[in-house]
């Protein structure tokens, strides 16, 4: 099981300056400009952002599955364990999807086949890639009970499981041929709290054992603090803060983020009244000149409109893109207090 | 100064299904102040949106009254039921399925006023209409746009416009901001509150997001499998939850923050069938606390602290 230890690069994945567009009638909608996420090997990284910031497009170019046409992976790179996949062709990317890299979907109910038994779904991943030495069912039943389903409901079909199992199969699915890295999209978004607790609490077990990085895209702060090593913040298809849990929750650097988090109501104090970030997302195919963030920031000052902000580095882990900072007085901790 | 504006008495929905009877709400009794928020929390399935529309005979409640204001509504006539709704509105969770793709915002608005027959001229609507765009946060210029055109925020808006348009004492919030991403659902809470204080408004709102009731009511009620488990003032639920779903449920909010972990309760299983249940308490196949008796008879609904109520046979001793 421990075949992941024995990398030599230090990073499963290693993403940078990745610009996807999607060339539509009505324009050209740009979805991801100029990312970089980094996944140390074994560790989580969280890429945390709303709708429309581009985490989905980000997660499905790892893996090539970006719709295309209309989507277009314009330039950057993205190495997986030192390899570029961009590079690959469609015949190299079939034996690293599901075996190298998978990926668990928002929703368990449209992700599986209706028409085929749980454990047939499961050994047909593991067939292919040619796993557990010519007997897939067994293997198979083996994962099931591994995310905690009694092997014999294997011969069941998903509309027979509740939503909480559907996604168990579902992960049971991506982990079957012990991948380096699991891609979870929103896996816990559809599920009711205390089965997400389930979920959550097994996917940071079954991590651990198989020692597989993760990248956890979520929009959700408190599932972030429960499962992440790091975190990238991701903002109209940019990272425009990223370090460590530490950093980022308690020394948060960019009024985003600060927005994020006052947006939450605040248990402890349930009078507190609630700080909304004002106004929307920007429209993506029609990005504002400067910062992306500049019209809906409380901080905001003239040079935010005209000029992109650069990336300043508070300490080897945490950085930020905002002009609030410069190479003074980030080292003090920022301007925005908590 | 507290008055009693809605009080539900031993409510019950079942429906018919091939396999039995799905008692989707089973003998729910509580009661709303007049100017006051309960939130009604629970896991899908659990009844919640159901009770929701039984109050407002949505769906026709299959036993138990509502009473509004003092008056039987459950008696009621269904053209004497239409007008009970100028006063008892719903806001619903989706804004995408919920507005009609083919109307305007302005008609979209204007139709309850249309179908209660509120204001004499088209002109004296318009301007209802423009007011009530202003209470809600939607610009002016929007007045012709259609729902497609606009973002789940602004389609929220339009929902909770409609359902002040006829000056309403009671509005059910299915859901209201479960579709929308934090930073909207923040400004349509505070949003929410606000017409609540100016117009003196009680809401029933239902959610299964913990720490979004916790900030917005002042009643807590926790629904299970179509059964009222508990029921108490915000602050006092979340110091002392006394039923063990309700333990498990709040140690399961994800907290953002890196300082507090808490001790989880990681419930085993998942929630049992609603159809021909039986007289039991119907948590008793997850709870960690089970004892002889849970599985034997079903537990009643008692007062344990003033305004605190629990259905847990570990209370009765």
């Amino acid at each position: 099981m421990n075949e992941n230890m024995n990398n030599t690069n230090e990073f499963a994945l290693d993403m940078s300056d990745l610009v996807v567009e999607y060339r539509t009638e009505d324009g050209i909608v740009q979805a991801v400009n100029g990312l970089d996420l980094q996944i140390e090997h074994g560790s989580t990284l969280g890429l945390v952002g709303e709708t429309g910031a581009g985490k989905t497009t980000a997660g499905l170019s790892i893996l090539k599955l970006v719709p295309s046409p209309p989507g277009v992976i314009v330039r950057g790179s993205i190495l997986l364990d030192g390899e570029d996949v961009l590079k690959k062709t469609e015949k190299e990317m079939e034996k690293i999807r599901g075996k190298r890299v998978s990926m668990i979907f928002q929703d368990p109910m449209t992700s599986l086949n209706p028409v085929m038994t749980v454990e047939d779904q499961i050994a047909e991943v593991i067939e292919i890639h040619n796993e557990g030495g010519g007997k897939p069912l067994e293997k198979a039943r083996e994962m099931l009970e591994m995310v905690g389903i009694p092997g014999e409901r294997g011969r069941e079909y998903p509309h027979q499981f509740s939503g909480g199992m559907k996604q168990r199969v579902v992960i049971a699915m991506a982990l079957a041929c012990n991948p380096m890295l699991l891609i979870a999209d929103e896996p816990t978004t559809a599920l009711d709290v205390t089965i997400q607790a389930q979920v959550l609490e097994m996917m940071r077990k079954l991590k651990e054992v198989q020692n597989t990085s993760m990248l956890m895209i979520t929009h959700d702060l408190g599932v972030v603090a429960e499962t992440c090593d790091k975190v990238s913040v991701i903002y109209a298809g940019r990272v425009v803060e990223h370090g460590t849990l530490e950093d980022v929750f308690e020394n948060t650097l960019h009024p985003y983020t600060e927005g994020l988090f006052n947006s939450l109501p605040n248990l402890d104090d349930r009078k507190a009244k609630l700080k909304p970030i004002k106004g929307l997302m920007p429209d993506p195919s029609n990005l504002p000149a400067g910062c992306v963030f500049c019209p809906r920031c409380n901080y905001a000052c003239e040079i935010c409109a005209e000029e992109k902000p650069k990336r300043l580095y508070r300490n080897a882990t945490h950085y930020v893109e905002c002009h609030l900072y410069n190479e003074k007085n980030i080292l003090e901790g920022g301007v925005i207090g908590k | 100064m507290t008055e009693q504006l809605l009080k539900v008495n031993n409510l019950c929905k079942f429906f018919k299904t091939s396999r039995g009877m799905l008692h989707a709400v089973d003998d729910v009794t509580f009661t709303i102040d007049r100017g006051k928020t309960l939130g009604v929390v629970g896991e899908s399935g659990c009844g919640k949106s159901t009770t929701g529309r039984a109050i407002l005979r949505l769906l026709e409640p299959t036993a138990g009254q509502v009473y509004f204001e003092g008056e039987d509504i459950s008696a009621l006539s269904k053209r004497q039921m239409r007008k009970k709704r100028k006063d008892m509105q719903i806001i619903f969770q989706d804004p995408f399925s919920s507005l009609n793709p083919r109307k305007t915002i302005s008609q979209a608005i204007m139709e309850p006023m249309i179908i209660h027959d509120i204001c004499e001229t088209k002109a004296e609507r318009m301007e209802k209409v423009l007011e009530l765009m202003d209470v809600v946060g939607l610009a002016q210029r929007l007045v012709n746009t259609y729902p497609h055109e606009l973002d789940g925020g602004r389609r929220q808006r339009i929902g909770i416009a409609r359902a002040l348009a006829l000056d309403p004492k009671f509005i059910v919030c299915d859901e209201p901001v479960s579709a929308l991403d934090v930073s909207i659902q923040a400004q349509i809470l505070n949003l929410m509150k606000e017409i609540q204080e100016e117009r003196d408004l009680t809401y029933m709102f239902i959610t299964h997001d913990l720490s979004v009731v916790n900030h917005f009511s002042d009643d807590i009620a926790v629904m299970y499998l179509g059964k009222l488990i508990e029921k108490a003032p915000s602050e006092e639920l979340f110091l002392h939850p006394t039923h063990p779903y309700t333990q498990a449920l709040l140690s399961a909010i994800p907290v953002p923050s890196i300082r507090k972990k808490r001790e989880r309760i990681i419930l085993k299983g998942e929630i049992t069938s609603p159809i021909e249940p039986k007289p039991i308490c119907r948590f008793a196949n997850r709870c960690m606390y089970t004892m002889d008796i849970c599985t034997e008879t079903e537990p009643e609904l008692r007062e344990i602290s003033p305004g605190h109520f629990v259905a847990c046979h570990l209370c009765e001793r």
